[in-house]
Order: C-alpha cells, then structure tokens, then sequence
C-alpha cells in the first residue's frame, strides 16, 4: 500500500525538472505565433484546413516578417470550450506565444476571449469562431477578429430572398444553438424589415438523425424554407424531407450548402439548382486576387480540398492580419505590444474576397457574398456568386439604436410571425 | 456486523494477510501480527492517544517525501504546470478515485461517475452564479457546493439503485446508458440546462480575500481534497464498512448467507464514491469556468474509465498516478508529433501502459521493486500473487485472487 506512493514523488519530480527545463528555452529573433485549431472531434476536417489557411499566410512571406523568423506552435481543441481553453493556456502559459490565433467554433471563441483578460501581455486573434457576443458583450481590449460573424454573412439574403425570389412566407428550421441564432438573426433582421413573414420555426438539436416529426409540422403554405443546418445535418433533413414527399424550395445559411450538400444524390438533386445561401466567401469569387489565392492553395496542400475551405479562408484572414501589422510594425512587441496592437486596429486588410477593416470593438467589416446553386457544364454542382455586399459591419448595416433595441438573434429574437 | 465478526467468519486468522484493500500482500514483521492487533492499524482504529503513535510508526520516509513533494511542487512549478497541470490531476483524479473505489472494492465498474460529477458541476453552474443569469439562481457560494455535493450522492445512490442488480458488463452498458441519458438531457433541455451552450463563467468565490481561481490557491484546493479523500478511502476499505464490501465484490452469495444485504453495501457504496465525485465535480466545473455538455459526453465517460486503468484499480493512489500520466500526455503529446496524429501518441500511451500491465502502473512498480529485491540477493522473492495463492485457501473466497485481475469478475 504505502510504498507505492513514492511512485506519485517520481512523476511529480519528473514534471517539476520539466517545468524548469522548458521554462529556459526562450529565443531571441524568433517570434512565437499559436494557432488553435479543431484537429479532433465533430470539425477535424474544418479544422485541419483551418491549420492550412494559417501555415499559407506564413508561406506565402516565406516564414519571415521583417527579418525576424515566425514559428507557429500548434494546437488543438475538439470544439468543446473548456478544451479550447486549456490548450490556449498552454500556448500561452508554457510555450510562451506572443500572439494567438484561433479558435474555431462560436462557444470555444467566447471562452478563449474570456480567458484573453488574464493575459494582458498576449494579443489574441480570432481563428473560424462566428459568435455574435464574442466580440459584441464585454468584448475584452487583446481580442482581435479580422473575419465577420455569423449574423454578418447572412446580411443581404433576406432582401435577396424576398425581392428576387419573391419569397414572402418561410418556415425556419435550423439547429438549436449560438451560432445559428446569429444566421437566423442576420436573415430575418432585413427579410421582417421588409415586410415577409416567418410563421414556423423548428430548433432541433445539433447532430439529430431522425427529423420526421419537424418535417410533419412544417406547414404547407409557405413560399420557402430557410435552413439552417450544418453538413451532415442538412444531408440527414434533405433526404427524409424528400422521402416526406417535401417540395419547397430551399434558403440555406452559411455552412448548408457546400460541397457534402452539392453533391446530395437524391431525386430532388435537380432541385437544389437556384436555392441561395449567403457567406463571407464563395467558392467560384471571379477576381484575380481569389484565383491565386486558391492557386496557392492548391500548389501548397496536395492533400487539401479541391478549393479552400470556408475555414481555411477565415483562418487565412486573421494570420494575414497578425503577420501584415507584424510587418507594419517592424516587428516590434515591446511595450506590452502597445504598437502592435495600434497597427492591428488601423490595418485595412487586403484578402482575396476585398478589404476588410475592424471596427472599434476590433471586429471586422467586411464583404458577404450571396450565391446561388447552379449546374456547371460538367454537370457538378457549384455556388454561383449573385451578388456581392462589400462592407457589412457587426450590426448588419442597421443603427446603433436600431440593432441595440433588436437585442442579440435567439430563439425568439427577431420575430416576425 | 462488525469486521471482526466477519474475519472470524471467513475463517480468518489474522496473519498472512492485511486488508488494505483486499489485495494479497506479503508477510512482513509489520502485518503479521498477533491477531488481537487489528491488521494494518493505521487507520483502522479510532486514533486514542496510543492510536495516533501507531499511526506514527507506519509513516514511512516516502509518505514525508511524497507530502512535502506535492506541498512544495507549486512554488517550484510555473503557474501553468501549477494549475493546468496539477489542479487539472486533483480534480480528475478525485472523479477517478471514486471509480477506483467503485471498481476496485466494490467490482462494479460503472461509466457513470463522470455524469455524478457533471450533474454536481451543473448544480453550481445552476443554483450560484454564471454567466447566463436568466437561469442561474446566484446562490451564495456555500450553500450551493453543499447542495451539489449532495445532489451528487443522490443521482449516485439512485444510479447505484439502478444498477447494482446487474453484473459485469450489464452494469457497464446500464451506466453508460444512463450517462448517455443525462449527455443528452444536457444537451437538448434549454430551460434548466441551456443546452448546447451550457454555462460560461461559473468561477470558484473569493473567500477570505483569496481569488480561488488563482493557480497556487486552487491547487491547494484541489489539494485538500484529493488528500481528503484519498485518506477517507483508504480508511473506508478497511472499516467494517469496507471489508464486507470487499467479501460481497469476492463472493456475494457467501455474504449473503452470513447475513450481510450485498445491495444495500453496494448501494452505499455508489453513494460514497457519488459524493467523492461530487466534490471532483465541484473543483472540475470551477478549473473549467464552465461547464457544457461535452463535459459529461461519452469521451469523457471513458476517459474517467482510461484514468483509473492506467493509474491501477488496486490502490486509491492509483487514479492520481493515471491523471498524471492522461493530463500530461494530453497537453503535450502534441510537441511530441505534428498536426492530425498526436491522438495516435496518447492512444499508443496508453496501449502500451494496458498491455504490458494489467495492473496499470501500479503493477509496474510491483515488478520493478522485485526486480530490484532479486537483484538485491532476494531477501524475499516470494511476490505478490505468489504469495497470495499459497497463502490463501481456507476459504473460497481467497482463491479467486480478485485484485491481480481487479475486473475479473466482468
């Protein structure tokens, strides 16, 4: 019994020795970036092209910002919040990053700016995370985000939806947590404005399997459903609503319709053509900046996508942020990374998809682009960009007093019935 | 029925073996004594003035060594290894103590003591304060941890009830349904539990002007605790209490015709090991700041399991030594090896710890400290089990050499 205790002293000594082994090895001309991204868990694949667009922003200056060299520590979290914060305090606390970014998912980007007020010394960068509130309530003086929110990618599909479509009476259904309320919010902020009408909302739980008793209370007098739902979850609702015999046509947010969706074998496929979904990139952006950008891509990750994810774009964003005002500052951290963070906040960020400046609770404004599902010659399908909305800031290009009386998207807010 | 009855029941006779958790252990000049001397005193009587001394004579130099070692470690630690490291281990090794205590005394492996420890996390987060104050109550502080550590005990006692009917792998598949239940629950329920959300910012008080959130503090915090109940169990296997536990895990049809109620120990049984998780709960919700439902999903179920196999079901230091080794691997496996296949590293970790001891750790200490004896001369090389199956014998029940095999009887 008792002697088995002095195993415990080993390991304890063992991580002690450890502590003070690391603690020493600090380097000089090196600067030490972090980037958080989901390698495990229900994003893996999100998150690993995630890391991508993060290592392209690097490759692309050559691993060098202003003679000083960038070393990128990775780590990774499984979306879960208390997870993403562990690992961000050990980039912070034990490999001594001087700049963080990440992480991925809504609630995970709300806990890590939370911990961001602990660690005034660190300067904090968005990665994928969307939340709304992440930068909106409390949002803390270190947390930078150079992507736009949820809310944000969805602005200008209700105008789309109601004045091109001629939709004027949807159902909704969409999964049962932040993120989508901020689509939802985003969609319906202008599409009630103008005067349509959601009469049916339907919140179902992330990763559901079985949807057929929402499909049976959906009701049949509405133009369109707005869905918003994400991958298999969409695959998972499209089928059984076929099945259901379902015939609406279809809006989808910001992470409905990609590729798992557009390649969908069911009957209803040839349907799927024209519905339209909104976000802050689009597969087929026909500029030169994004064809090099996608270029680039390509040449670097032969194990990638065929085209950049939304999360590796995103990613890309916020390290091209960290290391364009590294460079605008020579890098420079000293003085608790007073200038640096001067040089983030004044940054106009040139991105494949345009500009994209921040705002003074540091998030971006930015462009969203509104696709629409069409048949390429190949027969696959791809998103079509429609229109392009070039600057949409956080309260989705209403007042101050407007947005503010609004309140945050939830399950009840906005209303429109 | 009192443990001395119930030696002389099992035909005991006092020497060759101490019930320090029902293992076999080697005839030493300190356990084999006369049997008027309760077997392994040390915390076996209640401590009178001559009782304390006793205690005192079975301090051994390493028990000094490893409290000083654990009291020291935070001022020679960074905040970082102080508390993401250590208060991590303490406040997960307490939940897995409570399934060492389950499984290793007890035989019933339950997958549930994570979900008692999630519903303890979730009642702070509920009845104090949070960062969702439409549903959190904003309870003072210390009514709220007494109510969820015994609301702890009661989902624990009412889980026990439910399961301690079944066996082996049923209880198993019960626990982990019943986790299962409560993940979901968690996950779907937005009027008490906000769903998929949960709680944000659910702190430790600030009590006598100590933030408890700080690292050296809440270290000392989970410190206590885990000291605490690592002395309550170790005292616990050896009352009465305790060793008629450990005859039911061994031959419940035998306790039973000795007049014992194998459901109702096994059933207080879920209750200690509830409330020992529910106080890991209550230090795991506040090293987290918040709690989700992820905190109570089925990985962390089995990481619960993965702890208390690695460390050894043998032993209460068992599911420290495991936290130990699960919390280091899973800050740094990922230095070790790049990007996607870090999770290879933590499950090779563990594969190799599985399959070269079935004991977990603890029995490589065992064979290492033979090894050394042999080499030594082999003052005594008689070992463990060896020594367990000679002496065992007059009774059925000491055949069945339980703890070389702790889940052996799945």
């Amino acid at each position: 019994m008792t002697k088995r205790t002095a195993k415990l002293f080993g390991v304890l000594t063992g991580a002690a020795v450890a502590t003070v082994l690391t603690a020493g090895a600090q380097a000089q001309e090196t600067i030490k970036i972090g980037v958080l991204a989901t390698l495990e868990g229900p994003f893996a694949a999100g998150g690993q092209d995630g890391m991508r667009g993060a290592e392209l922003a690097l490759k692309q200056r050559g691993g060098m910002v202003a003679g000083k060299k960038i070393e990128l520590v990775k780590a990774s979290s499984d979306a879960k919040p208390d997870v993403a914060v562990n690992s961000t305090r050990k980039l912070v606390e034990q490999d001594k990053v001087q700049i963080m970014v990440g992480p991925l998912s809504g609630s995970e980007g709300i806990a890590v700016k939370d911990y961001s007020k602990s660690q005034p010394g660190v300067t904090f960068i968005n990665g994928g995370s969307g939340a709304q509130a992440t930068t909106l309530v409390n949002p803390s003086p270190n947390f930078f985000r150079f992507n736009t929110d949820g809310g944000q990618w969805m602005v200008g599909l209700g105008d789309y939806a109601y004045n091109t479509k001629n939709y004027k009476k949807m159902a909704l259904i969409a999964e049962d947590y932040a993120f989508p309320y901020s689509q939802v919010q985003g969609f319906m902020a202008a599409y009630c404005k103008l005067g349509g009408k959601i009469t049916h909302k339907a919140w179902v739980p992330l990763g559901g399997k079985d949807y057929s008793s929402v499909i049976a209370k959906l009701p049949q007098d509405v133009d369109a459903l707005l869905v918003v739902l994400g991958g298999a979850d969409a695959v998972n609702f499209l089928s059984q609503y076929e099945q259901a015999g379902g015939d609406k046509p279809m809006v989808g947010g910001s992470i409905t319709v990609d590729q798992t969706v557009l390649n969908f074998k069911g009957k209803r496929r040839d349907s799927l053509v024209g519905t339209p979904a909104a976000g802050p990139m689009a597969d087929s952006i026909d500029t030169p900046e994004w064809k090099k950008f996608v270029a680039d891509y390509k040449a670097n990750f032969k194990d990638g996508f065929p085209s950049p994810s939304l999360f590796a774009t995103v990613y890309y964003f916020n390290m091209k942020a960290a290391l364009d005002a590294l460079e605008a500052v020579k890098g420079d951290l000293s003085g608790n990374q007073e200038k640096y963070r001067e040089a983030l906040k004044a940054l106009k960020l040139q991105t494949p998809v345009g500009e994209i400046t921040l705002d003074e609770n540091r998030q971006a404004v930015g462009p969203t682009f509104i696709t629409e599902v069409a048949k390429g010659a190949d027969g696959t399908f791809y998103n079509k960009v429609v229109k392009t909305i070039p600057k949409v800031d956080q309260k989705l290009n209403m007042s101050k007093e407007e947005f503010d009386k609004m309140g945050l998207g939830s399950r009840d807010v906005p209303n429109c019935p | 029925m009192s443990a001395a009855q119930w030696r002389k029941a099992m035909n005991f006779s006092g020497g060759g073996r101490n019930w320090s958790g029902g293992r076999p252990a080697p005839v030493t000049p300190e356990t084999a004594r006369p049997p008027a001397r309760p077997a392994a005193g040390s915390d076996s009587v209640v401590p009178t003035g001559a009782g304390i001394w006793r205690l005192w004579h079975h301090v051994r130099w390493r028990h000094l060594v490893v409290l000083v070692a654990v009291l020291v470690y935070p001022w020679v630690a960074t905040p970082f290894f102080t508390f993401q490291i250590g208060g991590q281990v303490l406040a997960l090794g307490l939940i897995a103590l409570s399934l060492t205590f389950l499984a290793g005394y007890g035989g019933m492996l339950s997958l549930a003591q994570m979900t008692v420890a999630g519903i303890a996390g979730y009642i702070v987060a509920i009845l104090g304060v949070s960062g969702t104050p439409a549903i959190s109550l904003g309870w003072p502080w210390w009514l709220v941890v007494i109510l969820a550590v015994m609301g702890a005990t009661l989902a624990a006692t009412f889980i026990g009830w439910l399961s301690v009917r079944t066996e082996g792998i049923y209880t198993i598949m019960i626990t982990l349904a019943i986790g299962m239940a409560f993940f979901y629950l968690a996950q779907q329920n937005y009027e008490i539990f906000n769903g998929f959300q949960g709680f944000q910012k659910v702190v430790p008080p600030v009590v006598l002007g100590i933030d408890w959130r700080q690292p050296m503090p809440f270290y000392y915090l989970a410190l206590f605790w885990a000291l605490a109940g690592y002395f309550f169990v170790k005292y616990l296997i050896r009352s009465p209490f305790g060793i008629a536990l450990q005859g039911v895990r061994d031959n419940a049809r035998r306790m039973r015709a000795l007049g014992f109620s194998p459901v109702a120990h096994r059933v207080a049984a879920y209750a200690v090991a509830g409330a020992l998780a529910g106080i890991g709960g209550v230090l795991l919700v506040w090293y987290n700041g918040l709690i989700t439902p992820g905190s109570v999903g089925t990985s962390w179920l089995i990481n619960i399991l993965i702890i208390a196999v690695i460390g050894g079901l043998r032993h209460p230091v068992g599911p420290f030594i495991g936290a130990i080794v699960f919390v280091l691997l899973q800050n740094f496996a990922i230095d070790l090896i790049d990007r996607e296949r870090f999770n290879l590293v933590i499950g090779l970790g563990f594969l190799v710890i599985v399959l070269f001891s079935p004991d977990g750790l603890l029995g490589w200490w065992d064979k290492a400290k033979e090894w050394v004896m042999r080499r030594a001369g082999g003052r005594r090389i008689a070992t463990r089990s060896g020594e367990w199956r000679s002496s065992g014998g007059p009774t059925g029940v000491s055949t069945r050499a339980p703890m070389a095999r702790p889940l052996g009887r799945q």
